[in-house]
């Protein structure tokens, strides 16, 4: 092989190195503003005892506070930060959509109906006014995620039957169909609030917030292995992806089934978006945002984009969690607002210096 | 070789057929060039034989194979296919052409992947755009690239939907030589849809004349007649000789007719301009 090829492969392997260091580099943002995000707060905590208490050997004032209250926290912030972006990541790439996410085929609104229809008809909220930031509670929580989280799912179920009723609908089609259910589902939530008492109203508006902090070790543990289930999945299927962004007949030209791809894909996506939401809450713009920071340093090749996009996810949902967090301390803002609210700006930012990327 | 066999295909059972009956056969080394006015059902055709519309009616043997009972990756690792229309993803060059490799990939692209890439760059003389985006190139240039990577699957048949549609002159002859020289290196049947006929002439070996969703003509040299091309194009061509190449002469709204006297010489053509002009 000549000189010339051999320099062309090594510049090529660079190239990649760059991509590989930008996901270490997103790894090491993420752990450090996780430990700040563990010992920051009304309990101030130095990061040297936040270390011994993970590892068991804190005083046992911060080992509570650290294990049982910030840890979880930060770990639901990760793990739902990352499912959110790879769905979103992988949705935008199967429906061939830069506006696709979770909320874009309805699962969020499914789940919100869901939320409202387990608070307002199964009784699964009630009101207790200790103090502003603690306004409203709900109560029996698991009617509640179990609703949000079968209709988060229910939105998907519809799109993917109409898909196979009627062959030849396209990602276009499929988006369309999402729309029309999101909008059925804003529509059933606002009629069912409008026969609800103000009580039962707040318990909904509250669980729309989004809250973090609601999802204990055990509900982690699910949403982990959702995670890992459908981040293995994604990566499988990573080759699959890159083929796809060259269009649809191409990519079946290079072995690709994309029909199956496409449904498979979709139906984890929201599956794995939806087992999010409904724990804790309408986490919005994460999933939209987070693959759209990472599209610009590693471009739109999925080797690399599935993996950074999950770290820009739980990265930014750390980080508007702790904003969240301090910013007013000890009132908590709720996480759904400050990731639209942090999230629109940076979103402008990316739209006006263009989607260009150096691939 | 690649034998098409009866395909027939409609998008929808309640409209006409698209193709009809299709059979045609091309040998190794061989390109063939696909030909027929707009609708005439040649890019359906390509598709078909790539299983991306599956035909109603038909099969593809490749090398005796039946092409439709393989699996889409072993399918992918027989044929290639470049469309008419390609999006550019937002990679680069060298992922972009990786993709052809996509079929024989098990988990990531090994050294031998990477190295058929850049052998690939190198003859397609791609090499100085290797790490840009396709996006930031010229319609040509990614068009190069979209027949890159379908070279990059060294598949034994490779289907090219008006491969040198965006090209400059220069480009249209250097891409076909290209095809040819590897197709020849590499045995490999080509399939390609053109509507320059002098480039057809030029470069393939045998004609397929699509009308009306059947074979109309089906031939070497001989085939490339006036009355063949009048009769599917609906166009009167006059046909000189140029240094011994054949060179077709397109005259769309009148029937010139040669004088007698007048030989088929490019002086001759200059007459007959001037007469219809």
């Amino acid at each position: 092989m000549s000189n010339d090829r051999i320099t062309q492969l090594q510049l090529y392997d660079a190239f990649i190195r760059r991509k590989k260091l930008t996901f270490a580099i997103s790894v090491v943002a993420t752990i450090v503003i996780a430990l700040f995000a563990v010992s920051a707060g009304s309990l101030d905590i130095p990061i040297p005892e936040v270390i011994k208490s993970l590892f068991g050997k804190g005083e046992p004032q911060s080992q509570i506070a650290v294990m049982g209250i910030r840890l979880p926290r930060v770990v639901a912030a990760i793990i739902v930060g990352a499912t959110l972006a790879v769905s979103g990541a992988v949705m935008q790439c199967v429906l061939q959509n830069p506006l696709a996410s979770a909320s874009t085929i309805g699962v969020s609104q499914g789940a919100a109906f869901g939320a409202a229809l387990g608070i307002i008809v199964f009784g699964g909220g009630v009101v207790n006014s200790d103090s502003a930031a603690t306004a409203v509670s709900i109560n029996n929580p698991y009617i509640v995620t179990i609703c949000a989280f079968v209709c988060g799912s229910l939105s998907t179920g519809v799109v993917i039957l109409l898909s196979q009723f009627k062959k030849d609908l396209g990602p276009g089609g499929l988006i369309l169909a999402g729309v029309a259910l999101s909008s059925l589902f804003t529509g059933c939530s606002t009629l069912l609030q409008y026969f609800a008492d103000e009580t039962k109203i707040s318990a909904v508006v509250f669980w729309t917030f989004g809250n973090l902090g609601s999802a204990g070790w055990t509900e982690l543990l699910i949403l982990a292995v959702v995670l890992f289930a459908s981040l293995a999945y994604f990566l499988l299927n990573r080759w699959n992806y890159n083929a796809m962004e060259s269009g649809a007949d191409t990519a079946k030209s290079l072995g690709v089934n994309t029909r199956a791809v496409i449904l498979i894909s979709m139906a984890i996506c929201s599956l794995a978006a939806a087992v999010a939401v409904s724990f804790v809450g309408i986490i919005s713009f994460v999933g939209l945002v987070a693959p759209h920071i990472m599209r610009r340093f590693v471009g739109n090749d999925y080797r690399y984009l599935i993996p950074c996009s999950a770290v820009a996810g739980a990265l930014l949902l750390i980080l508007a969690d702790t904003f969240g967090r301090l910013i007013i301390a000890p009132v908590i803002l709720p996480i759904g607002a400050i990731t639209s609210f942090l999230g629109a700006p940076l979103f402008l930012y990316l739209l006006f210096r263009g989607f260009k990327s150096n691939g | 070789m690649v034998e098409v066999r009866n395909m027939t295909f409609a998008y929808d059972k309640t409209t006409r057929n698209i193709l009809e009956d299709v059979s045609f056969d091309i040998q190794r080394n061989e390109c063939i060039a696909i030909l027929g006015n707009n609708g005439a059902g040649k890019s359906t055709l390509l598709k078909c034989i790539d299983r991306i519309c599956p035909a109603e009616k038909g099969v593809v043997l490749v090398d005796s194979q039946n092409a439709y009972k393989m699996s889409r990756t072993e399918m992918a690792q027989n044929i290639a296919y470049v469309p008419q229309i390609s999006t550019y993803a937002n990679m680069t060059v060298f992922d972009s052409i990786l993709l052809g490799r996509k079929p024989y990939i098990k988990w990531d692209a090994t050294t031998e992947d990477r190295e058929i890439v850049s052998d690939i760059i190198h003859k397609m003389k791609l090499d100085s755009f290797a790490l840009r985006t396709v996006s930031q190139l010229s319609g040509g240039e990614a068009q190069k690239v979209m027949l890159a990577r379908a070279l990059a699957q060294q598949p034994k048949l490779l289907l090219l939907d008006e491969p040198t549609s965006n090209l400059d002159p220069r480009n249209q002859h250097e891409v076909l030589q290209t095809v040819k020289k590897i197709a020849q290196e590499n045995n490999i049947c080509v399939a390609i849809i053109i509507h320059d006929l002098n480039l057809a002439i030029r470069y393939c070996d045998r004609f397929v004349f699509l009308k009306d969703s059947r074979v109309f003509s089906y031939g070497g040299l001989d085939t490339m007649t006036p009355e063949n091309i009048e009769a599917v194009y609906q166009m009167h061509v006059h046909i000189i000789d140029y240094m011994g190449i054949p060179v077709i002469v397109p005259f769309p709204d009148e029937k010139v007719t040669v004088k007698s006297g007048e030989t088929n010489s490019p002086e001759n053509l200059c007459g007959i301009m001037a007469r219809v002009r």
